[in-house]
């Protein structure tokens, strides 16, 4: 900056004479300057730089320059791995890349608050690889620009071994950010020693019976699609009138005080103690849970129908060991790994060769546990036939940013009731 | 000439960390959060100030019951609060003796270990199979659905527990300053025992109570790990609220919002409360 020209007379004239005051200075600075951070704290959104799809450069900007580190950080779910990690341990054993497994994402909405500071900043959230639900958070993370563009010429055995519908999902066209871990159902859990009957239906849910034990989730769209089915409404289809007849009913279920609590991941030990007989769950925990603690846990999809999920696998785009990350995705689809990780979560596996292989592998058993190896080879809730798929329906599909701001605003006074 | 320079300056410049560290800490989140609660718009494409009021009338309208709620709670607790820490207090101040420390110390030991856990202590003990329901549920004196968590005496127990030192403390101050000999000046006088509490000891400990009720009141109205870990849905509290919008919702306007009407709400009481008891013998008795 150059010096100020003093030979300017009116300039000269307004730095000695005196205009207003200094209280009256001061006053307009603190206005000014109130006013001034007031608007200068928005929250800058990071939409629309990346949304509708990754262009092929886009690819190679990203991946360009970047190698194996020999370590990763893996963000998942609880119960979605065998605690021993023997997929893991194969995994370092065949390329040395040691991972990190966390089980720190319990619910969608939690996930995407807690990380999305650190991305809109471009920071690193800790981890290289993260599973996330197709749910409007998927969306969010999507159309922030928060996901890395995949190289899918680098993930060979998932071009060759993916079932066909986890190649063409709604929610990832062409799977530029995600590819599947598992998919799941969300149906009924209950302890049939406390219910004293067997379950089928949605309105159990409902049963003054039950009251203070039956369990429900936090998460805005589970809750929801189940109200959506319980007035008759397919989730996909459903319009911002059923979605208020679904929250009148739920209203109407917790005001009764049927609900004991709305869950996230945690309802699974709620069965465990007592606390609830009857809940919401995701198909595979029930089984897990069963094995893991000896417990006799029912899971049913209600006769009025349950709902479909799938879980995927995204690398953040700020992930400091995106390439290990990427060997990892593709690890999953190899037909052996995918067949042992499928057997012990018993989610809907997207290797549909898998089911071969885990035949295979339980004919080398014997005795009992033979005959639950091949029970989860054989199970509709890990390779549904289309008899299954029929009764299943998918999420709410928002058009707008709007909607899902309408659609959220009918439920969560529910969950925060 | 320089030294009255410096004596001039010398009080600024003893304010000027405190003054720092008030508007680094207070002023600069306050004013985001006035900001935020003002703004529109959505965590993807971004949130802009748009001086958007709506947003409040639209927050109290739906969540005026959980509002409402946590002050009873809140008020609930520190009346029992009261009814349960002064008679320790009393007790330690008058009756301790030599030990008086030790009794502080043992009064405190639980605080060593984090609230949280302890809490989560408690859903084990209180659990509906657990050793507290269950001997219950087969002798047959309640039905089979009973169940103490999920209630709001749980969530109120859980908070009452958790704030016991900060109402106990504060009064066990104001009776350990009492000077003995005022005591005795009473019974003198031909003041029976309770007329001696009544007109002597108790206005004598309010200060300390006053210290008490805005340490306890105003966390245990906010709380929301005891109503998240020991309640359900019928026990929702504001800061559950305000929390789940925050770090769940990505909602930031509407909790700023809301966390502005439960400062707001909270001011008021107190500043109610104060004007009540009469603040300005209050902060001087407990000044001194």
């Amino acid at each position: 900056m150059s010096a100020p020209n003093f030979s300017d007379p009116s300039l000269l004239r307004g730095l000695t004479q005196r205009r207003f005051g200094r209280r009256d200075a001061l006053k307009l600075s603190g206005l000014a300057a109130t006013g001034a951070a007031l608007a200068a704290c928005g929250v800058q959104g990071k939409g629309a730089s990346n949304s509708a799809s990754a262009a092929p450069d886009a690819i190679a900007q990203f991946w360009n320059g970047k190698a194996k580190n020999g370590k990763l950080s893996f963000a998942g779910w609880p119960l979605y791995m065998d605690p021993k990690q023997p997929e893991l341990k194969q995994f370092t054993a065949k390329t040395g890349i040691k991972v990190n497994y966390q089980e720190v994402i319990q619910e969608m909405g939690p996930w995407f608050a807690k990380v999305q500071p650190q991305l809109s900043a471009g920071q690193s959230i800790g981890y290289d690889l993260m599973v996330i639900t197709n749910s409007f958070q998927f969306t969010q993370f999507r159309d922030s620009g928060f996901l890395a563009p995949l190289d899918l010429a680098k993930l060979p055995n998932y071009t060759k071994n993916a079932g066909d519908a986890y190649k063409k999902e709604a929610f990832d066209p062409g799977n530029q950010y995600s590819i599947p871990w598992a998919s799941g159902m969300t149906g009924i859990a209950y302890d049939r020693s406390k219910t004293k009957r067997d379950i089928t239906k949605l309105s159990d849910l409902w049963d003054p019976a039950f009251k203070g034990k039956v369990g429900m989730f936090s998460d805005i769209q589970e809750l929801a699609n189940f109200g959506l089915l319980a007035v008759g409404a397919d989730p996909a289809k459903s319009t911002a009138e059923d979605w208020d007849k679904a929250a009148a009913k739920l209203k109407e279920q917790k005001d009764k005080d049927i609900v004991r609590k709305y869950y996230d991941q945690s309802y699974v030990d709620a069965l465990g103690s007592g606390e609830v007989w009857i809940t919401q769950a995701w198909s595979g925990d029930i089984f897990q849970k069963n094995i893991s603690d000896g417990t006799d846990f029912q899971f049913v999809i209600p006769e009025e129908g349950g709902t479909i999920w799938t879980d995927n696998m995204t690398i953040p785009i700020t992930a400091e060991n995106p390439v290990d990350a990427l060997m990892l995705m593709d690890f999953f689809y190899e037909v052996p790994i995918a067949a042992s990780l499928a057997s012990y979560i018993n989610y809907v596996c997207p290797v549909p060769a898998a089911q071969a292989q885990m035949r295979a592998d339980a004919g080398k058993l014997t005795g009992e546990d033979k005959d639950a190896a091949l029970a989860v080879a054989n199970s509709k809730l890990v390779f549904p036939t289309a008899a299954e798929y029929a009764k299943l329906h998918y999420y709410v599909a928002f058009e707008s940013v709007s909607e899902q701001q309408k659609f959220q605003k009918t439920f969560e006074p529910i969950v925060l009731g | 000439m320089k030294n009255r320079v410096k004596r001039q300056l010398a009080p600024y410049l003893l304010v000027l960390p405190g003054g720092v560290w008030l508007l680094i800490f207070f002023a600069v989140p306050m004013i985001t959060m006035l900001s935020l609660s003002l703004q529109e718009g959505d965590i993807v494409n971004g949130y802009r100030f748009t001086g958007h009021w709506q947003t409040y009338v639209d927050a109290i309208s739906a969540y005026q019951t959980q509002i409402v709620r946590s002050l009873i709670y809140g008020a609930i607790t520190t009346i029992i609060l009261i009814a349960l820490a002064f008679p320790v207090a009393y007790w330690i101040a008058f009756h301790g003796g030599k030990r008086k420390s030790t009794y502080l110390f043992l009064l405190l030991l639980p605080f060593f270990v984090s609230f949280v856990l302890r809490t989560i202590s408690w859903r084990q003990i209180l659990t509906d199979e657990g050793p507290v329901v269950s001997p219950l549920k087969s002798i047959g004196l309640v039905g089979d659905s009973f169940h103490i968590l999920g209630t709001p005496a749980a969530v109120i127990g859980g908070l009452v527990y958790n704030f016991l030192p900060f109402m106990v403390l504060p009064i066990y101050v104001a009776l350990e300053r009492i000077d003995p000999r005022v005591v005795e000046a009473s019974r003198d006088l031909y003041a029976d025992p309770i007329t001696t509490f009544r007109k002597v000891i108790f206005p004598l400990a309010l200060p300390g109570v006053f210290a008490g009720v805005l340490m306890t009141f105003v966390p245990a109205s906010s709380d929301y790990v005891n109503s998240e870990v020991l309640g359900s849905s019928g026990t929702t509290m504001i800061g559950q609220v305000i929390q789940a919008q925050y770090l769940v919702n990505s909602d930031y306007p509407t909790a700023s919002a809301l966390s502005f009407v439960l400062m707001a709400v909270l001011l008021i009481g107190v500043f109610t409360y104060a004007r009540m008891l009469g603040t300005e013998d209050v902060m001087k008795v407990a000044a001194r």
